[in-house]
């Protein structure tokens, strides 16, 4: 059980935003509350806790790159974790405005490709930590597995096993990016509640979240994208947006022209695997059955290694 | 089973109760015998009540693992929807903004 480290991360982003110490009036609101993760905002200084765990050290090596890109990333407002509650790093944001949940189909495709591309063309810092994506679908299957040893079996979690063993070893966190030196520049988690508007409400359009962002095989960024497409739920225009505005930028992960599958593969595949095991431990968990959304990543993993 | 153009393994999947094989590398779409006339019966039952739809442009590629009626094959008739199967609007947004 992690403690709630709310009460110490609006103290301290009270302080952050006021460094006068002028007694204030301003809400602090809750940006996100997850078990690994709480963002809070305080008048415009955002505030969040990273997940226990999070190593202090290569957390700042990611904080030196969104601070040297500001044309790609949200920049820190401190080049280091201003400060640890419950042994977790906090760093220190400006705030921007997300897309509106609410209306997906606002969603800045164009922008969010173009982001990509920029930071995909980046040459690396040497000491830049790994890209964690390939670490994160790991976690994801480890998640899942442990889901089942308090359940039982789930007839959807072996098309899910057999779709995660057919992946490279790299794509499972098991071995190096092959061919990658000295690597690409990558996000490592990308989907729509990573970009911002900042200054909000009507800047340009920024990435944030640097907890997995590092060297990589560029393609896992255009991942999730390609494997909602590929799943049927993301519609083809949306994805054609993404794509050939992530060509028309120079992005390296795909070739200029022609399918572009052949580089997507791997990476959709594992998104898709690392989304479907997500959404099963989450359906376990609540003993609900699996929604038809959800069954469509398993129907895909189920089409990626037979039986 | 071998594509015979550019000897990629091909994937079995049905559609609509039509196994068709798909080949891994080319995309390309091997039928049995008797299997385009099916299909064909298939999609005139279908597409009866549906207006002809334009379309513009063809789709994008998609993997052989891909949805067999999704991932390029909704035409343009969704229009920027997000709801390839049909599922309401909501039913899948909260997956476009979680990791």
């Amino acid at each position: 059980m992690t403690t709630d480290v709310t009460p110490q991360l609006t103290a301290r982003i009270r302080a952050a935003a006021h460094p006068d110490a002028a007694p204030c009036a301003c809400a602090t609101t809750t940006l996100a509350h997850r078990p690994d993760t709480t963002v809070l905002r305080h008048a415009e200084t955002v505030a969040k806790v990273h997940a226990p765990g999070t190593d202090p050290a290569a957390l700042t090596l990611r904080l030196a790159t969104a601070a040297r890109l500001p044309d790609v990333f949200l920049p820190p407002l401190a080049p280091a974790p201003a400060a640890f509650v419950d042994d977790r790093p906090v760093t220190l944001w400006p705030y921007g405005a997300p897309v509106d949940p609410d209306a997906p189909d606002a969603a800045p495709w164009e922008a969010a490709a173009t982001l990509l591309a920029r930071l995909h063309r980046t040459p690396p810092a040497p000491a830049t930590p790994p890209m964690r994506g390939p670490a994160k679908a790991a976690h994801a299957i480890a998640r899942l597995r442990k889901a089942l040893t308090g359940a039982g079996s789930h007839p959807a979690a072996p098309p899910v096993f057999r779709a995660w063993s057919a992946l490279p070893a790299w794509a499972r966190a098991e071995a190096p990016v092959p061919g990658h030196h000295p690597g690409t520049l990558c996000h490592g988690d990308l989907h729509l509640g990573q970009l911002v508007r900042y200054p909000a409400p009507n800047g340009p359009w920024r990435l944030i979240d640097v907890d997995d962002l590092g060297v990589g095989a560029p393609a896992w960024d255009l991942a999730r994208p390609a494997s909602w497409y590929a799943c049927g739920l993301l519609p083809p225009d949306a994805w054609t947006r993404f794509l050939t505005a992530y060509r028309a930028a120079g992005g390296p992960a795909v070739p200029e022209d022609g399918d572009p599958w052949p580089a997507l593969d791997v990476p959709a595949r594992a998104l898709t695997v690392q989304t479907g095991a997500r959404y099963l431990a989450k359906a376990i968990a609540a003993n609900r059955p699996l929604d038809e959304v959800e069954q469509s990543l398993i129907d895909a993993c189920a089409r990626m290694a037979p039986e | 089973m071998q594509c015979p153009k550019c000897h990629a393994p091909m994937h079995t999947y049905n559609r609509n109760g039509v196994q068709i094989e798909q080949c891994s590398g080319c995309r390309g779409i091997f039928l049995d015998y008797g299997e385009l006339e099916a299909l064909t019966q298939l999609e005139a039952q279908w597409s009866k009540p549906a207006p002809p739809a334009p379309q513009a442009y063809p789709a994008p590629p998609a993997p052989a693992w891909g949805a067999p009626h999704g991932g390029g094959h909704h035409g343009g008739g969704h229009g920027g929807h997000y709801g390839g199967h049909g599922h309401g609007h909501k039913s899948w947004a909260h997956m476009l903004f979680s990791s």
